[in-house]
């Protein structure tokens, strides 16, 4: 039998806010074999049912190490396989030693607890944008800084730091930068980090996330720091991405901004379905598994060895609710898989949820007239690695 | 006469997610000391059972169950 032709992977959009050019045709029927810009060919997933059997089935391993690349260049995979403290390149007891510790500190009751502290950096941006006066760029004015300064706080980074952190955090995981780059910032976070680390260790506290990890678990130095880098740049492009993507897509439809202008206060339906959508349309390949035994999915046998990578535009599955291409505000809350699924799913997820609830809710709130000050297709957008998202959004009021 | 519906968790594979209690906050909490998702009503009133079912749906390590 003669093999199939593999596609190649590609990230370029006809339109910004929609999916690679012609991947939805590429994928659909099943999973099919496409080849990276690094050479490793992988399984895409891309149904509802499949994605959900590949991200919680622990016959697909999350272990890293000669896979097909995030990134959207040929360039090589930036993190060591045997990284301590890479929460999410380790399966099973290993995976659940690391994070089960975590995830107390993003319970659903402290994210509740956080939301004033939120509220008020939201505000005091929004104020900040309202006095330097249109036009103004939304991105470094709220979505940039709102999880950082969030995620800093949360971990207890002194308030000193933070700008490095800002700065440093971004170039980490944002860019298609090579092995070299990425490793002199993490040098550069680790050497702040270790002595703000030693010091909540000696004074015992437990009362943020840093101060939880050093002291309350069992937890090495070398995976605490990178535990800390992990969140913070996990923590950092993907939500200030979304805020802005949420703002964008709601601007080219103005009649599903009416129903969050009409009723802010179900703010978190709405960041649900936005999420789902969003998460949807961006489409293209996504998590990278590997098969450890031969498993069937969606009627295809991937066999043990393979790579499969699923594409979140299982979130446009008909399977997942109705007219599932359609962004519906009016919709209720849908299990999405906007944050993955399985055990690997997003440790942020209720942090980034209140962030987006917040900050969406109240620049609408604020700026009634918000729009964009160019068209939404001639803005500038980023496409590295994990992020895709606007690199500015000009806005007016 | 019908017997009740009856949920549990199996906090042995439970990642603490918090998603149980999105979907039912008045059937599910977290636990203090660890995170881990908590039963409140271990035999929820017909009324509760959506958000129940939606619990089941929503929890990504899929060890929320509902016997009814
Ligand atoms: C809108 C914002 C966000 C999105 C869309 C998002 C998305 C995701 C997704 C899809 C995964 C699953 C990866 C996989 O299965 O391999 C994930 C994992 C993760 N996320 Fe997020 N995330 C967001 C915000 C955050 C925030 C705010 C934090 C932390 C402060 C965070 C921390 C993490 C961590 C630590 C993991 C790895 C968990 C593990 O492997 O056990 N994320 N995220
Ligand atoms: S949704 Fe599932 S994994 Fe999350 S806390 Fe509840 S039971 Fe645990």
């Amino acid at each position: 039998m003669t093999e199939a032709a593999v596609c190649p992977v590609h990230h370029e959009r006809d339109h910004p806010l929609h999916p690679p050019t012609g991947f939805a045709e590429a994928v659909s029927g099943g999973p099919v074999k496409m080849v990276w810009p690094n050479g490793v060919e992988a399984w895409v997933v891309s149904s509802y049912a499949g994605v959900r059997q590949v991200l919680s089935d622990p016959r697909f391993s999350t272990r890293k190490g000669g896979q097909p690349e995030m990134r959207t260049d040929e360039g090589e995979a930036v993190l060591d396989p045997d990284q301590p403290g890479n929460i999410n390149g380790i399966d099973g007891a290993e995976h659940m030693r690391l994070r089960r510790p975590l995830s107390r500190g993003f319970m659903v009751k402290r994210m509740n607890e956080l939301r004033p502290r939120i509220q008020q950096i939201v505000d005091e941006h929004l104020d900040a944008m309202e006095a330097k006066g249109a036009p103004a760029d939304l991105v470094s004015s709220l979505c940039l800084p709102l999880p950082s300064l969030v995620i800093a706080e949360l971990l207890g980074v002194p308030p000193e730091h933070q700008e490095l952190f800002q700065a440093t955090a971004g170039d980490l995981f944002g860019k298609n930068g090579s092995k070299d780059e990425y490793l002199a910032h993490a040098t550069k976070l680790a050497e702040v980090l270790t002595p703000i680390v030693a010091e909540k260790k000696a004074a015992g506290t437990t009362d943020d996330m840093i101060g939880l990890m050093a002291n309350d678990t069992d937890f090495s130095m070398d995976e605490l720091i990178f535990l800390c880098i992990g969140l913070l740049a996990a923590g950092h492009e993907t939500t200030s991405n979304f805020l802005g993507l949420f703002t964008l897509h709601l601007f080219e439809k103005p009649d599903q901004l009416e129903v969050l202008r009409r009723d802010p206060g179900r703010a978190d339906v709405v960041v649900e379905e936005l999420m789902r959508y969003t998460v949807g349309q961006l489409g293209g390949p996504g998590l990278t598994r590997r098969a450890t035994e031969d498993v069937e999915v969606d009627g295809v046998l991937i066999k043990a060895g393979d790579w499969v990578s699923v594409s979140l535009m299982a979130n446009l599955d008909e399977a997942l609710c109705p007219r599932a291409e359609e962004l519906d505000l009016e919709r209720d809350a849908v299990s999405h898989l906007g944050f993955g699924f399985g055990p690997h799913q997003c440790l942020g997820a209720n942090l980034a949820r209140a962030e987006l609830q917040i900050g969406l809710r109240t620049l609408f709130e604020r700026f009634p007239n918000l729009r964009p000050a160019v068209p939404v297709t001639e803005m500038r957008y980023r496409n590295d690695m994990i992020t895709y998202g606007a690199a500015e959004i000009p806005v007016v009021w | 006469m019908r017997q009740n519906a009856t949920v549990r968790i199996d906090q042995a594979r439970c990642i603490g997610s918090g998603q149980c209690v999105l979907a039912a906050p008045d059937v599910f909490d977290q636990s203090d000391d660890d995170g881990l998702g908590l039963v409140l009503i271990a035999e929820p009133p017909a009324e509760l059972l959506p958000a129940v079912r939606d619990a089941v749906d929503r929890c990504p390590a899929q060890v929320v169950t509902l016997e009814e």
